[in-house]
């Protein structure tokens, strides 16, 4: 499919789109760029079952559905295709903002997943409420330990049991419009909160999520990422405050504006980075000279999952080198697995969005457990949102 | 007492309904909101005024509810009075029929996909562009306060609406004609006969607007970019993202509290005002 943003559209058309969009055949983003409708239409795919595919396929011994919470842009609909056709299991998608919500859904129960898709820092505090059940590798045969980065993949180890299989690395940074700098190439963090209150004012976002927002305030001053020193919150929340009015806005889905034009600077994940980056050149993906966030995503299936064969068929079929490499393609973050990487192509192996340069990687910190269930850093944030 | 049975039966299903729905859940808010937050959140028994204590940090949200809330309740009211009018008073039978039923139709819409289109219509893209074409340039409309109030008018619009054209179809247009020939103005005849008699409508619009305008949480969400920021949005970050049931219970039972407070006061004020308590019926 083409994407030709600005056609008109036939109500039929957009029948045809949404129809394909819920089954997974199209991107959100190309569904949006198509319809033209915008995040509106997240919502009406999950307001209208009716246009759920009720084809029963042949093979499906592994049930009808399977539940899948996962990220925003961070997956090839093409592949849940494939899946759904090969197992007759339909992939059925949430997409989150936080950590932070995804652990507050599955303390409260009834979350209805059977794969979601947890950060390396989040995966003790599961294993801690037990919320996630031990996996049994005997059905992840794609999963081959030693293909991994250990780096990437040990957190999802908790003494000595695996509970969680590594998905995508990235790192935490910020994209910026070099059109709106004078062609000016920014680098730190400082530079960041800097511009946000003087050209950028109304310009910047941040995410709506304690651990980056907090974490690269705190890089302003050179503190860690991961600090929960009072004293060192006191500042960050003193600088948070102080930008928060020129704030473009609060909110972890900034493509949208980025893109049409509104916003110019936000916090930005890599694979979003990336994105913006294919289809706009002047969107810089940057990691602060001072460090900031390096992380890992992993596959982990909640206790008491419904349809609990089908997740651990999804997570071995999404480990399937090729399938993997074909995601990685779609999302433009990258694996820790040896034998998708020798499937992609070179030039993104070694692009810098996806494989900063070494200096830069060092400065970064993996997230931490007590960063994230901190009640200090939650607070701060609350208090930083509704100041 | 046998001829009760029947009656009491009937109002089972309501009752239950009310004690599991409405009573127990209140219960459940009330105790939480004396506990304490768990290590990795969620809720902890214990008896402490902690979560109370701490309310102060949440001043700004409840400040901001309670001035947008009536501001919005009052803007609703100022658009909507002249299209109910016009509709009960003015319009042709036919005209009105069409009138009414293009208020109703978006209705049928989520009224979440329609505020997320108010996102474009609200964004650089949108009127403050063609408000630049007419030399009005660098206007922002998105998520500011303004943006918020715009959703707000428009999306409980029909809310207002509806009770206003009520009681003023109830009228009696023989009223009109006496006040004129008293020799009233048309100004006159609408501040001394329309206005106080359609009172009962504009206190039901204003009450079913302003409560459910305490609870809002998707407009500031949406067009206030997270900038704007309602108790409702207070409390959806407090359950789902830092997880602090104990203290979410008490922001929760605090705005319920404010909420009887303010609402008994203004139902005292518009039963003095109008001293016709049968015409509160659609309350």
């Amino acid at each position: 499919m083409s994407k030709k943003d600005n056609l008109p559209i036939t109500r039929k058309k957009f029948m045809q789109e949404l129809w394909r969009y819920k089954r997974g055949s199209v991107s959100r983003r190309q569904f949006l760029g198509v319809t033209g409708l915008g995040l509106a239409t997240a919502v009406m795919g999950t307001a209208v079952p009716g246009l759920l595919p009720r084809k029963s396929w042949a093979a499906g011994d592994i049930g009808d559905r399977v539940v899948l919470a996962t990220w925003p842009n961070y997956h090839d609909p093409t592949n849940f295709e494939q899946f759904t056709e090969a197992t007759g299991a339909n992939v059925q998608m949430n997409v989150f903002g936080s950590n932070e919500e995804m652990l507050a859904k599955l303390q409260a129960g009834g979350s209805g997943w059977d794969v979601f898709v947890p950060t390396n820092y989040t995966i003790t505090t599961y294993v801690g409420e037990g919320l996630i059940e031990p996996l049994e590798l005997s059905m992840i045969p794609n999963y081959e330990a030693s293909a991994f980065e250990p780096r990437f993949s040990d957190a999802g180890t908790v003494d000595g049991t695996v509970y969680a299989v590594p998905k995508n690395w990235g790192t935490t940074g910020f994209v910026v419009n070099t059109k709106h700098t004078g062609g000016k190439t920014l680098t730190t963090w400082k530079e960041f909160w800097d511009i946000s209150k003087a050209e950028f004012s109304g310009r910047t976002m941040v995410h709506d999520y304690q651990l980056t927002t907090i974490g690269n305030a705190l890089k302003y001053f050179g503190y860690s990422f991961n600090s929960v020193d009072p004293a060192e919150l006191a500042d960050a929340e003193k600088l948070l405050i102080e930008v928060k009015p020129h704030l473009y806005a609060i909110n972890s889905d900034y493509q949208p504006p980025l893109r049409n034009g509104d916003a110019w600077m936000s916090m930005c994940w890599t694979g979003d980075g990336k994105q913006l980056n294919t289809d706009m050149p002047e969107m810089d993906y940057v990691l602060g000279r001072e460090g900031g966030e390096i992380w890992s995503d992993y596959y982990a299936v909640p206790k008491g999952a419904a349809h609990r064969e089908a997740g651990y068929a999804l997570i071995n079929f999404l480990l399937d080198p090729a399938v993997n490499a074909k995601e990685v393609l779609a999302h433009g973050y990258p694996v820790a697995d040896s034998r998708a990487n020798a499937l992609l192509p070179k030039e993104l192996l070694e692009d810098p969005i996806l494989y900063p340069a070494q200096e830069l990687l060092d400065a970064l910190e993996f997230g931490a457990a007590a960063t994230l269930t901190d009640p200090n850093r939650a607070e701060l944030l609350a208090r930083f949102k509704s100041a | 007492m046998r001829s009760k049975w029947p009656e009491r039966l009937l109002l089972l299903p309501a009752t239950v309904w009310l004690l599991v729905m409405l009573v127990l859940p209140l219960a459940v808010v009330l105790v939480f909101s004396f506990g304490e937050r768990g290590p990795a959140g969620g809720y902890v028994p214990a008896f402490t005024l902690a979560q109370y204590a701490n309310l102060p940090a949440r001043f700004t949200a409840f400040k901001n509810t309670l001035t947008l809330a009536p501001l919005g309740t009052f803007a609703a009211l100022i658009v909507a009075y002249p299209l109910a009018y016009f509709l009960a008073v003015k319009a042709n039978p036919r005209v009105k029929t069409i009138l009414l039923v293009m208020i109703i139709v978006p209705f049928w819409t989520s009224i979440l996909i329609r505020t997320y289109a108010w996102i474009f219509i609200l964004g650089g893209q949108g009127i403050p562009k063609l408000l630049a074409m007419g030399g009005l340039e660098g206007i922002r409309l998105i998520n500011t306060p303004t943006a918020v109030l715009i959703g707000i008018i428009y999306g409980y619009l029909p809310l207002m609406v509806f009770p206003i054209y009520v009681s003023l179809e109830k009228l009696d247009k023989r009223l009109l004609e006496a006040s004129e020939d008293l020799g009233s103005s048309p100004l006159r005849t609408f501040r001394n006969v329309t206005l106080p008699l359609s009172m009962p409508g504009i206190a039901t619009g204003c009450m079913l607007v302003f409560i459910l305008l305490m609870g809002e949480f998707l407009v500031p969400a949406l067009l206030g970019g997270g900038k704007v920021f309602f108790i409702g949005n207070a409390l959806v970050d407090l359950f789902l993202q830092s997880r602090n049931w104990a203290y979410g219970s008490a922001v929760a039972a605090t705005l319920v509290i404010v909420m009887l407070v303010v609402v008994s006061i203004y139902m005292k004020l518009v039963m003095r005002g109008t001293n016709q308590r049968k015409d509160m019926s659609l309350l």
